[in-house]
């Protein structure tokens, strides 16, 4: 039971029409690892991230999240409750953060669990407290999103999501619709989830980041895994022409 | 003869009671008119066919008819088949309902401008589709259409004065009362139109106030 993955992907394909954005990938996550999904736009690699909740359901293939598949055949009704159940074990963070502009950083954090899991308002609030405290934001907790900065945006998006216990982070570009100096405070509060032994899986377009946190890389090209190995392979001695290409246009400048 | 406004002071009490009747029926309609239209909307938008094509009908009936004959239909057509409604309640639920409808008009292309993200953003916390619209995208949608129902309950307010010929004695039904014992139309309906003026720069005040607030809360 211990070397049961708690992220299964099977065979996973998707195809809109006769384009073939994911090709028979198949990725086992371990509990605690950290997985980074690198390579080019158009790659797949936010279609494969956004297939581990179902956002955007594969054509064929199959997830599984510990022992449960994610992605299973059920008669609508009956999806939408497994479904809603499902993700409630698996925060996602967004590349433009999506948190309710209406609602001040405190509801953000505590809408969910206050509706899913019967929590009171006192529980709720202690709740947004401990969240807040984590990604040093706790003086926002009465703010309202427009009044906030990026980088703090999605530090409130992370307490969001981590308000609901997940099992497993995903990251969806986290950091590339932030400002140059605003990167580094959202990749402290990932580098501490990586501390506490959260499992994640990132898509990113950073790679010094990958390099640092993560356990394992995959470099994906037209919807096929290129190349998967530790970060220390990857970027130092890729075995792949496309993957050395690749990381020599991206890490121009940046290294 | 000439024009005498002094005749006003004296009928100063059956007007204000009618000024009453007006705010009252105006409210009540406004706030029936913005929970339905906001019902009105996600019916349209979201419920099975078979719900939503007569829905389309119905709200076509409303659009499509003068106000004044659906007054008519509740008050006087609905006792043949044994609803007798008062006055007051049959003019507030012809009202409201038809404003309802054209809230709902306004209500729907304010969720369709509601961003896509927010739907994930709910939907990936685990949020289910009716939570992600009373919860994420409803107040959303309705905060960003608030200043175009505000000119929808300004013009309830005036058309309010079409319940007076179904018997509520509102501010117009008043100021004919008082012109039938006096013989004298202007003076009194230019009472009435002062009075309608000073409700709707009130009705005008509070809805600014609602807009404030909704500014801060974004």
């Amino acid at each position: 039971m211990s070397d049961r993955p708690i992220i299964d992907i099977r065979h996973a394909a998707k195809s809109y029409g006769s384009l073939e954005v994911l090709k028979d990938i198949s990725l086992q996550v371990q509990t605690g690892q950290i997985v980074a999904i690198i390579g080019p736009s158009g790659s797949g690699k936010s279609t494969l991230l956004r297939a581990i909740n179902d956002l955007d359901p594969l054509s064929s293939g199959e997830v599984w999240l510990d022992d449960i598949q994610v992605n299973k055949a059920l008669p609508t009704r009956q999806y939408e409750t497994h479904i809603n159940s499902v993700r409630q074990n698996i925060g996602m963070v967004f590349q433009h953060f999506n948190l309710f502009p209406h609602l001040s950083v405190r509801d953000n954090i505590t809408l969910a669990p206050k509706m899913l899991k019967g929590i009171s308002k006192a529980e709720a609030d202690q709740l947004a407290v401990e969240q807040l405290n984590k990604v040093g934001l706790l003086d926002r907790i009465d703010y309202y999103p427009s009044q906030l900065s990026g980088g703090q945006k999605q530090r409130v998006a992370i307490a969001r999501a981590l308000a609901m216990k997940p099992k497993v982070m995903l990251f969806d570009e986290a950091t590339s619709a932030l400002d140059p100096e605003l990167v580094e405070e959202v990749n402290l509060v990932m580098k501490q989830l990586a501390e506490e032994h959260m499992t994640m899986i990132i898509v990113t377009h950073e790679m010094g980041f990958a390099q640092d946190v993560c356990d394992r890389v995959l470099f994906m090209d037209q919807g096929v895994v290129v190349e998967e190995g530790p970060p220390d392979v990857i970027f130092r001695n890729p075995a792949n022409e496309r993957t050395k290409n690749f990381l020599r246009k991206h890490l121009k400048g940046q290294h | 003869m000439g024009l005498d406004f002094s005749v006003v002071p004296a009928f100063a009490g059956v007007l204000l009671t009618g000024a009453l009747w007006t705010i009252a029926i105006t409210l009540s309609a406004a706030v029936l008119s913005f929970f339905g239209g906001i019902v009105f909307a996600v019916i349209a938008l979201y419920a099975p066919l078979v719900i939503r094509y007569p829905f389309r009908l119905f709200a076509w009936l409303f659009m499509g008819t003068p106000l004044l004959l659906q007054l008519f239909l509740i008050y006087f057509g609905l006792i043949q088949i044994g609803i007798d409604l008062p006055a007051f309640v049959a003019g507030v639920i012809g009202l409201g309902l038809h404003f309802a409808v054209y809230n709902s008009d306004i209500i729907q292309s304010g969720i369709l401008a509601v961003d896509k993200g927010q739907y994930e953003g709910a939907r990936t916390l685990g949020l289910s589709r009716i939570q992600t619209l009373r919860k994420v995208v409803v107040p959303q949608a309705v905060r960003s259409v608030v200043p175009p129902i505000g000119n929808n309950m300004i013009a309830l307010l005036k058309d309010s004065a079409l319940v007076s010929v179904i018997g509520v004695a509102e501010l117009t039904l008043s100021s004919q009362m008082a012109i039938s014992r006096t013989f004298r139309p202007f003076e009194f309906y230019v009472a009435a139109a002062a009075c309608y003026y000073v409700i709707n720069l009130g009705l005008e005040a509070g809805l600014r106030r609602i807009e404030r607030r909704i500014q801060l809360a974004r």
